[in-house]
Parts: structure tokens; sequence; C-alpha cells
């Protein structure tokens, strides 16, 4: 399945045969030609408005999506996917691993004027990435200092062997720096800048009307020279999906990020020439759908069990006829999208077999009883998008099929993190989870044990297989890429064995926009990136 | 004087009620499973226990509930709302800003509504069961019938993506700043189809409510004898049977103050205004008890201001009320 089939079947209205052929390799390259134009309001559908808006102490698409384009990070990645310094200008590692020395750029001002320095790398890395951050605190666990020999210069001492390539990947996300002279008096999560960002980015923040909309205006002293184009760019905060895809016919958006529409308003809209749906520009926020299972479970502790719920749910009729052309079938806890650490479709597989999952239910001691039914689990959906909810219906009829009563409890977000990551009050829980570019930084969390009780997206399970563990603990510090890799490999072929949680449909973001727009989408996480060259043609 | 009197006794009733309607949503809001922090972390996407702590400790939630109960009524007494944990700014503030597009909204919708529903009203009840009646009948039917959100949209798509005439949505246009006349007109621009969508549930009922007490008032004795003075149609209409006939819908007014705080929820979402409605939406979501609780105590105290209002109208279409009270 072509997950960029949309935008080229848009496209092959428009263009000569000639064209099309370049563009199948790369959508983006027919606006080659066009001189990019200064000027323009790009307006942006702004779904749930956060707490504030602080990405050194939040790491969330919904912060990245307002402020990524006002504070920088040290590195993004390229079209590649290859990591690209931003506020840092090039990095080494020591050969034990241990530090890990950047370069920063010169002559970059705050928005209020001040110089850009080591200084501040220091401390946001100490006060907020290791204390505060979500992920953040996980990852720089083993910081011990930041030393600044000056102020290009900013040295990272770990007490454990950190691997270059974890951190360039994780710092995209995990590395947007904050000034420390707004920051180093009183506490970092009440300051009044969190929702008033000031960085070094292209634009600058202006102003934030909360539940209507906040602005943000071309920085005339950044640091990109001729960048950025735009004039302005509003963020408007619509809550209802079917009103924003209104406005966005209306000309009153231009861009609908991260599956901010219904998918039957997505699909809809990239057959229309005015807008693009594409995925192509979210392949760094891929998503899976979960079926995680609780240990505590008689049932479910069960490997058997666990196989026959895999075996009963045919996914790809699932993905064929709810999800169309957003998704993809999966293999496990690493997408394919993910060139450094996909390990391949070598990894066990619970292909739709009801035959063979009656079998192993029967040979686990779970007989069908009268009518066929064999016991009643409780499904806990995540309420985070339409595709969760339309999963957690297919799993109950599924499971049905084979003797098994699923009775699905739904929550709104607090209600369904508070009952699976604390409590642990379900049998089974479906939901998201989104890989961040390293499976150490997003993923290995669901399945290390040890994890505290109410922390949520970690392993709450009751599940613990030490080999695992191991795996996990070897691959956060071989600073050896080609034996990272391979230890990740290991690590999905145990887990899809043991099968704890079971990831089988692979999904990335959505981005619907204004088919003016040009340079959009032309990097793995574009949505949260600082749209420098973003432009709107006539 | 004994108007006031009447009004003031009612005000000091609904104090206790106040509280229990407050006390009642905070118990009610313990059965969510699921705090602000879970909320919070929700939206961040992740964080440990630790932090989890720190920041209960940091809303006040690490107590027993009846004591943060206690908490809340206390400063409830001093008048202090409490702080909001989604916005980080005191509930009295957040509130304040989120009024006026609800105010707005209900009053432009109640005026338009009772407007219209009076008039249609009279022209249904003077051709009673003639093709004028049967046509507005059935639209008030129709109107009466149909989901406002799904009413919201289809306005959007035939106002502001087909005929482009009327914004989509929004309180006002923020590509350019205006000020004094033309910040009004470009926000009642913005009003236009949220009040129609919201005022038109309430038109059919106001037209039907006033048809009836037309036809009910037109057949009493002293209109009679009204025409039988030879006054003509339009006096008796106006001078004696529109004011008997005012009665009810009045009524209705205060009543239905409060159903629209509720339906301007569903309004407020579709044409994305910044009003209380969706506010209140966000603080259960959220969990933000202090904020919720703030809403409900100010809807309140609208509800009971508007029947304060009606009292006062009562007194006036009708004086035989002031002097029983």
């Amino acid at each position: 399945m072509d997950l960029t089939r949309l935008e080229i079947n848009r496209r092959t209205a428009l263009l000569t045969s000639a064209a099309i052929a370049a563009n199948v390799i790369n959508p983006m390259r027919a606006f080659a030609q066009e001189t990019p134009k200064k000027g323009g309001v790009f307006n942006v559908h702004y779904g749930a408005e956060q707490r504030q808006l602080n990405p050194s102490i939040q790491a969330s698409t919904g912060v990245y999506i307002i402020s990524g384009k006002i504070q920088e990070s040290l590195v993004d990645l390229d079209a590649d996917g290859k990591p690209v310094g931003v506020l840092a200008e090039s990095w080494e590692s020591s050969t034990d691993g241990k530090t890990i020395a950047f370069k920063l750029r010169k002559g970059v001002t705050w928005h209020d004027g001040k110089p850009f320095t080591s200084a501040d790398v220091e401390f946001t890395a100490m006060n907020m990435w290791k204390k505060i951050l979500n992920y953040g605190s996980t990852l720089q666990l083993f910081l011990t200092a930041v030393d600044t020999p000056d102020p290009q210069t900013a040295v990272f001492r770990y007490e454990r062997p950190m691997p270059l390539n974890l951190l360039l990947r994780a710092l995209p996300d995990l590395g947007y720096i904050s000034a420390k002279h707004l920051y180093e008096n009183g506490d970092i999560r009440q300051n009044p800048t969190n929702l008033a960002p000031v960085g070094t980015g292209p634009f600058k923040f202006v102003k934030y009307e909360r539940g209507q909309y906040i602005i943000a205006d071309r920085n005339p002293d950044y640091w990109r020279s001729n960048a950025p184009y735009l004039d302005r760019i509003v963020w408007k905060v619509i809550t209802d999906r079917a009103a924003a895809a209104a406005q966005l016919e209306a000309g009153e958006l231009q861009y609908c990020p991260f599956s901010s529409l219904t998918i039957s308003d997505m699909a809809r809209l990239g057959k229309d020439k005015r807008f693009v749906a594409t995925t192509k520009g979210n392949e760094g926020n891929a998503r899976t759908n979960t079926i995680e299972f609780n240990f505590r479970r008689k049932e479910l502790s069960d490997i058997r069990v666990r196989r026959a719920i895999a075996h009963a749910i045919d996914v790809p009729f699932f993905i064929e006829n709810f999800l169309g052309d957003f998704a993809k079938l999966g293999t496990g806890p690493i997408p394919s999208t993910s060139t450094d650490f996909y390990p391949g479709a070598g990894t066990p597989q619970y292909p739709y077999d009801k035959a063979k999952a009656a079998a192993l239910l029967d040979e686990a001691g779970f007989k069908a009883g009268p009518g066929g039914a064999r016991f009643s689990l409780k499904l806990l959906p995540a309420p985070w998008g339409e595709d969760i909810s339309l999963w957690s219906t297919f799993i109950q009829q599924s499971l049905k099929d084979v003797g098994i009563t699923v009775e699905i409890v739904r929550n709104d977000g607090g209600g369904f993190l508070k009952q699976v990551y604390d409590e642990h009050a379900f049998d089974l829980a479906t939901g998201w989870h989104q890989y961040r570019n390293d499976p150490a930084v997003s993923t290995t969390v669901w399945y290390r044990s040890g994890q505290p009780k109410g922390a949520p997206w970690t392993n709450q399970w009751g599940w613990e297989d030490k080999q695992v563990d191991t795996t996990i603990d070897n691959a956060l510090t071989e600073l050896d890429a080609a034996k990272r890799k391979a230890l990740y490999a290991e690590f999905v072929k145990e887990v899809n064995t043991e099968l704890p949680v079971w990831m089988p449909i692979e999904q990335i973001f959505v981005t619907v926009i204004s088919a003016k727009a040009r340079n959009h989408s032309n990097t793995p996480r574009w949505g949260s990136s600082s749209w420098h060259d973003l432009w709107l043609s006539a | 004087m004994r108007i006031l009197s009447l009004a003031g006794r009612r005000l000091a009733a609904s104090i206790p009620t106040l509280f229990l309607i407050l006390i009642g949503v905070f118990l009610l809001l313990q059965f969510a499973p699921g705090d602000t922090v879970d909320a919070l972390m929700a939206q961040m996407g992740g964080g440990d226990a630790a932090t989890a702590r720190d920041l209960r400790k940091f809303y006040g939630l690490d107590v027993s509930v009846p004591m943060q109960l206690a908490n809340y009524l206390w400063h409830l007494v001093q008048l202090d709302l409490g702080f909001s944990s989604i916005y980080g700014k005191p509930v009295a503030t957040v509130i304040l800003e989120r009024l006026p597009p609800t105010i707005l909204l209900m009053t432009a919708s109640l005026s338009f509504a009772f407007f219209f529903g009076l008039v249609f009203g009279v022209i249904a009840s003077r051709a009673v069961n003639k093709w004028p009646d049967t046509l507005i009948s059935t639209l008030g039917l129709i109107f009466y019938a149909t989901p406002s959100f799904w009413f919201g949209l289809m306005a959007i798509v035939v106002f502001s993506i087909y005929l482009q005439w009327l914004p989509a949505g929004g309180f006002e246009d923020i590509g350019q700043v205006q000020s004094g006349f033309w910040r009004v007109i470009d926000i009642a621009r913005h009003l236009i189809l949220p009040t129609l969508t919201l005022g038109l549930i309430f038109l059919a009922i106001y037209l039907r409510i006033m048809r009836a007490s037309m036809l009910e008032v037109l057949n009493l004795d002293y209109v009679r004898t009204a025409r039988a003075k030879g006054l003509d149609e339009t006096r008796v209409v106006t001078g004696h049977v529109l004011r008997n006939a005012l009665l009810p819908m009045v009524t209705l007014i205060g009543l239905q103050a409060g159903t629209m705080l509720g339906g301007s929820v569903v309004v407020e979402s579709v044409f994305s205004l910044p009003g209380l409605g969706r506010l209140a939406y966000e603080s259960v979501v959220q969990r933000d008890l202090n904020t919720l609780l703030g809403i409900v105590f100010v809807s309140a105290l609208l509800v009971i201001t508007v029947n304060f209002v009606v009292d006062l109208l009562y007194a006036r279409l009708d004086p035989r009320i002031s002097a029983e009270g």
C-alpha cells in the first residue's frame, strides 16, 4: 500500500506525464522552479490547547506545532532523516562515549536581543531536560554536567556511555533550548515565559488569546539570512473536527496537521485540487496501534491466550475498510519508517487464523462453554483518535468469534491513564505508541520491567523478562551503530515472541495543507519543525 | 418596592441552592477517574511518577476529598474562586475573559428567538389554519427537530464555503486589528451564524407558545368586549391581547436562560467561539475542578439574574403579580 498515493493521484491530474516520473520520486521537486515569494499569513488548525508552550519542559507535538517555530533545538532532521545542526553547528563524541561536545552557532540572538551562548544550553539541559522534560529525564538520566569552556562550546558529560546516534536522534524533539536569563529565577514550571515563549527561531511570539488564537510574526533578525518567508503564522483554536474542515474549505485555514480532521474529511479533501493530503513530512511521527495485555489476569498471563487474541483479529481487513490509505500492516514496536532500526519482516507475526486461535485457547484450557463463550475481558480504549475507537469495536467483534466476550469501557484522557497506568484496572487496553526516531527514547520503556506505578506509557502490564531487560540495557549504552541495530532487532524478536503488547498497525499522521504552500512536508518531522523555508504561492 | 423585596427574598433563597449545586458538582466529579494531574500527563504524552507526586502537591490534590471540598468552600465564602490548573490564572479572571462571547451569544439568540417567535406566533394565530399558519408551524417543527450542531455545520457549508458571505468561525477577525465601530461590526458578522444556530430551536418553542397563548386570549370575554366597542383588529391585538399573551413567553425566558448555556457548548465548539460553554467542557476533560465550579457558580448567578429581571417584567405586564407578592 502506497502511503503517498493520495498526493500523487492529485498531482497526476495537474502535471504532464514527464513531470510525473520525477514527482513519484520526490513530490516536492515539482516546485523547485518557482521563485520563493515573501509575505503572507499562514493559518494553522490547533485542535487541543496545551497548558504551556515551552518545548524544553514538555515534549509533545501539541507544543512543537507552535513553539517549534519560536524556539530552536540543537539539531533537527533533514529531508533524509539525518541529524543536521540548528543551534549546534557540529558535534563530537569521545571514544568512551562519556563526553559529547557541541560547537554552537555564532551570532544567534534571543528574540529579546540577548546573545545565545553555551550557558543557555547548560542551564536548559541540567534544569529542564534532566529534571522536568518528559522522556528527557530518562534520556539524560546519566548526564552529570555540561561544561561551558567558552560561549560557543557545550560539553555534555555522562556517567555511562551515551551513543552519539541515540542523542542526535533524540535531540530534534528533546533538545529545545530556553533562555537562561528568563528562567534562572523562580519556579520554571510557573514561569510566565512558558506561555509567551522567547526563542531564537524564525518567528517571534506576539499574542496568545486563550480559546481563540496564537500569533507569531517574522523575526527580522533571524540567523538564517533571507528567512523566513511568511509574515505571520496564526494558530486557530478549533476543537470541532468538522468545523476545522469547514474553515479549511472556506480558506480561513491553510494547514490541518497531525490527522486533525476526521478520516473521511481527509480522504475527501485529498481529492480536492485546492488541497494536498499526504503522510509525507510525518515519517518521524509514526505511531502504531496497540493491544496491551494485563498479566494480572490469569488468562492473559498465558502466552497461548495472547497469541490466540492476536491470531483472532483480521488486521488487513480492518485497515482496508476503516483506515484506508492512511495505515498499513505493522510488524511490532519499531515501525518500518525507522530506516535506522527497522529489523525487517523476519520477526514472529500473528496472521489472521480463527481456527488456530480457537485451538490455542483450547490448549490453554479455556474450552468453549455453552453458546461458545470461553471468558470475558474488559477493554479500555484510549480516547485520542477515531481509529482507536473503531479498532476497539473491531477487537470486540473479532474476539466474540473465538468465544471471548469483550466489554468496552470508554474514558476520557485522564480517566484512561489513571485506570490503565495507575490502578491497572484493565484486562486489555488499546491506544497509540508514538515512535520517536530511536527505540531508546520512546519504545523500550513500554517493555522494560521496573517502571514506577503510575507512569503513563510504560510497562504497567505486570510483565517481566530478564532477557528483554538485558537487551534493552545493552542497547542503551552500545556505541557501535551496527551493533545497536542488531540489539534492537533482537529486542523486537523477543517481544514479538512473548507478546506483552501487540502493535499490529502502523500509521503515519496525515497532513492536509493548502495547495499554495511551498517547501512543506520536506523533513520527517515537518509539522514540528521551524518552517523557516515555508512560503505561499499566489 | 414590594417587587424588590420579592426578588430579594428569591435571591436569598437561592444561596443555599447554589451551595448544594456546587457540592453536588464537586462530588460528582470525584466519581470520574483521574484528576487534573492525570489529564496533564495525558497532554504531555508521558512523565514519571515523582513529577506527578510533585504536581499533585502543587494543585492541593494530596489531601482528602472532604478536606479539598472544605478548602474550596472556605475560599468561596471569601469570594475567592480559586486558581485554574489549566490556565495558571485565577478562575475569576479566566471566566471574565470567556464571559463576553457567551453573554453576547445568549442575548442575541434570546432576543432573536423572542422577537421572531413573537412576530411569527402572532401571524400564525391571526391566520389560524390558513396557509401562513401551516407554513410557520411546519417551519417551527423543522427548526425544533433539527440538531443544532448539524444546522450549524450546514449553515457554514452554505454561507461560508459556497457563498463566502460570512466567516466560518471565530469571534473576530484576527487578520487585521480593528477598533471601535468596525470591531463591533466584525464581531456582529461572526455572531450571525452562531446566533441563528442557537436561536432557531428556541424560536420554534416561542412561536408555538405565542401562537397558543394568543389563540387562548383571543377567545376571552374582554377581547370580545373590545371588539364590540368597535376597536379595529390591530388595536385589539396590540393593546389588549398581546400584553396578556406575553406572560407565558416571559416565563419561558427565565426557564431557558439555563438551557441556553447548555446549548452554547455545542454552538461554541462548532463555531470556535471562546465562550463559557467550551470552557466548561474543557475543564471537565482536563479535570480542572476549580474552573468548573467557578463556571457553575457564575452560570447560577446568571440564571438567578435573568429570573430576577423576569420577575420585574411580570410586574410590569401584570400588576396583580406584584400585588400578590
